[in-house]
């Protein structure tokens, strides 16, 4: 759907994006994660074609980027609203028609996501005059309004209500399973972790990761284990850091160039084995983990 | 081209749509009839409450006599000077006044005491009569009659006839192409203000409500420039037009209520003024018409309608550069001087200098100069003007218009999606150098 080939851009002196590669699958919410100010908004914006990158290739669905994917595009920007003293209505027109539908085209999009969202009654109202709630929803409607193939979304959970949060995850998953694609902008990893198929990580205007979350996973499995054991035979080596609870010892182990098979039987001899399970990482602990190293390095 | 469309109907229609704009548009041409209504309406009520006013003159020359006039009555008792003061004080006269002996060359020490201050016309009418009196005594006294000074003296009027290379005799006025200059400048002035600060209202507010960056994605930040600029002169076209059809109405209705009331001579003259040219005019309104039919109307027009947009575009795009810098309108003021202070200049160059000599150098370069000559040109296209003159005006100020759009949309396109810096003048020119 879209491959990004040795992107730069800098502004000034200031570079914000350095040699970025990526290539995002027809049909996946892809995360673009990063901490404030890595360099993501600068190639979301690029990719609308609001600023040019300085060199590098953009292809979507095959063909290079012009000006004819602004409508194919559904963007939501971190920074968004809508016109205060516009209608709903009038509101919707006007953006689905900078998209290049059609009068009688848009307006049937328009009826079809009122219903759906629930907002047919305030359709008249003036933007002033919606609840906060009710703005959420057409600031929304107005992103995917004429059913873009590629739709990117820039922190899309942030500022909405929890409910509305709900609401707007749903519809996501449901343009996902029509085929729509998502590129999803956050900082936030738990909906990272619950959405998105693949990740790519941009930090200091570099990617440091990319891949399906499993791939990210399974590359920073750091091989520890947690181990619970009950019925000590003999006392546990007391390098080892324990918590001890109604008889039972929980700790973490590495391998330490062990196979887990080894390291279980060695376990075995200290007492009854209740537990014995991989430490997994959290999309939050690579990142956290990944922001450091590249900070450090 | 299709998307400036859209944009051009959004921000006509969403200004036009409201209320007040209505409002403004209706009331508007209403307000200076009505200034005037107000004002006739108190002169008029003044007129018939205020009760004669009573002067007490005390003539120590025995010598003046002052005619009372609707207004006030002169009463010469032959009192002294504390008695009259006596008489002001308790009300009975309205003030008095005191006319010292004194020598008729130079007459001096006269005083008018009222029980408040008197108007300028009273004060007027006063030394108007008393150096006609003295005047008078002075021509009598080395021997002269005043009769034959009163015959002597004539009323002299000069017309002013311009005439052309094909010897084609026009009347002119310079007092109606000064009002016409006058009244075409101030308002190109006016509607530059007014709908460029709408521009860069306009613009601050899709920059602080956060919209601008949606739009961007669907349009160029130029397109989306150009089409508020041209929504909003499209606006201001409606109000100005709607503003001309309803004082066109309005004056209409209120000449033909006089024009039953004016005498049968000056009404025939005003319906049919090519009539007139051919008569020895006979009275100011014929002369007037006549000059008004030796102007080229439609060159005015035309000309009117070409600087009134060219002096907009050139500066909307400075206001629309300017907003898009700031976020909010309190930190416009900053980057508002080198956009006022032009204006300024030509406002001021058209009545110092264009008005008063069309035909000078200061005239000419304020009325070439693109930042000046929307405003300056109308003062001398009035007055008829070179036409070398008015095309080199014409193109520069066309090419006026497409530097400061050109320079508009580098600053704009970057300072739109600009959020929590400070702008600065050193930025603005850094803005224009690095966008592509």
């Amino acid at each position: 759907m879209l491959q990004i080939k040795n992107l730069n851009k800098s502004y000034g002196t200031n570079v914000a994006l350095r040699d970025i590669d990526l290539s995002v699958s027809k049909g996946v919410i892809f995360g673009l994660l990063g901490p404030n100010g890595a360099g993501k908004t600068t190639l979301i914006r690029i990719i609308n074609q609001i600023i040019e990158g300085d060199s590098g290739e953009i292809w979507i669905s095959g063909e290079r980027l012009n000006p004819s994917h602004v409508a194919k595009i559904g963007y939501l920007p971190e920074e968004r609203g809508l016109y205060k003293k516009m209608k709903v209505w009038d509101q919707l027109m006007y953006f689905a028609r900078l998209k290049a539908l059609s009068h009688s085209q848009a307006k049937d999009k328009i009826n079809y996501w009122l219903e759906k969202l629930d907002i047919n009654n305030w359709r008249e109202k003036k933007i002033e005059d919606l609840s906060k709630g009710m703005a959420q929803k057409v600031q929304f409607i107005s992103t995917i309004i004429h059913e873009p193939p590629l739709l990117i979304l820039d922190e899309p959970f942030s500022g909405f209500d929890p409910v509305n949060a709900e609401l707007i995850k749903n519809e996501i998953l449901e343009l996902k399973g029509k085929g729509t694609t998502v590129i999803l902008s956050t900082h936030r990893m738990e909906s990272v972790e619950l959405l998105c198929d693949q990740v790519a990580m941009i930090n200091r205007s570099r990617k440091i990761l990319d891949g399906t979350i499993r791939e990210v996973k399974k590359s920073f499995r750091p091989e520890v284990y947690s181990i619970s054991l009950a019925d000590l035979k003999d006392p546990l080596p007391h390098e080892w850091i324990i918590k001890e609870e109604d008889g039972i010892y929980n700790f973490t182990l590495p391998l330490s160039g062990k196979t887990p098979n080894q390291l279980l039987s060695e376990l075995m001899q200290y007492g009854e084995v209740r537990q014995f399970q991989e430490v997994v990482p959290s999309m939050e602990e690579i990142f956290i983990h990944q922001v450091k190293a590249t900070q450090n390095g | 081209m299709d998307k400036i469309w859209l944009v051009i109907q959004r921000e006509y229609l969403a200004r036009v749509k409201k209320k007040s704009f209505l409002l403004a548009t209706l009331i508007t041409p209403l307000i200076f009839p009505a200034i005037m209504g107000i004002f006739v309406w108190i002169s008029l009520g003044e007129e018939g409450s205020q009760s004669l006013r009573i002067i007490e003159v005390v003539d120590e020359n025995k010598m003046f006599f002052l005619e009372s006039s609707e207004q006030y009555a002169f009463s010469f008792s032959d009192i002294g000077k504390e008695d009259a003061k006596q008489m002001v004080q308790d009300g009975d006269r309205y003030g008095f006044l005191y006319i010292p002996k004194f020598d008729l060359k130079d007459p001096e020490g006269i005083v008018f005491y009222g029980e408040d201050n008197p108007s300028m016309s009273l004060i007027a009418y006063l030394e108007n009569n008393l150096r006609k009196k003295i005047e008078d005594q002075r021509l009598f006294e080395s021997g002269i009659d005043p009769k034959i000074i009163n015959e002597v003296r004539t009323k002299v009027g000069i017309r002013s006839i311009t005439l052309d290379e094909q010897g084609e005799e026009t009347v002119n006025d310079a007092t109606v192409n000064y009002a016409l200059g006058f009244l075409t400048g101030i308002l190109i002035y006016i509607f530059i203000f007014v709908y460029g600060n709408q521009i860069m209202q306009g613009v601050i507010e899709e920059k602080s409500s956060r919209i601008v960056e949606i739009l961007v994605s669907s349009l160029k930040p130029f397109q989306l420039m150009l089409g508020k600029i041209v929504g909003i002169g499209a606006v201001g076209l409606t109000q100005f037009l709607i503003w001309v059809v309803l004082i066109g109405t309005l004056s209409t209705i209120v000449m033909g209520y006089l024009g039953m009331q004016m005498p049968q001579q000056t009404a025939l003259e005003m319906a049919n003024p090519e009539l007139v040219s051919t008569m020895t005019p006979t009275s100011d309104v014929a002369e007037i018409m006549q000059v008004l039919s030796g102007i080229d109307f439609l060159g005015l027009v035309l000309s009117f309608l070409f600087y009134f947009l060219g002096g907009y575009l050139l500066y909307g795009a400075l206001f629309a550069a300017i907003g898009s810098a700031v976020e909010a309108p309190s930190e416009a003021q900053q980057f508002m001087f080198p956009v006022t202070i032009p204006l300024i200049v030509a406002y001021m160059g058209l009545f110092v200098f264009v008005l008063n000599d069309p035909d000078s150098s200061a005239s000419f370069w304020l009325s070439v100069i693109p930042l000046t000559s929307p405003i300056a040109m109308m003062g001398r296209v009035s007055y008829g003007v070179p036409w070398t003159d008015l095309a080199l005006s014409m193109g520069l100020l066309i090419g006026g218009f497409l530097f400061t759009t050109w320079m508009a949309g580098k600053i704009y396109r970057i300072g739109i999606l600009m959020h929590g810096t400070k702008p600065s003048y050193k930025l603005l020119w850094k803005w224009i150098r690095t966008s592509q």
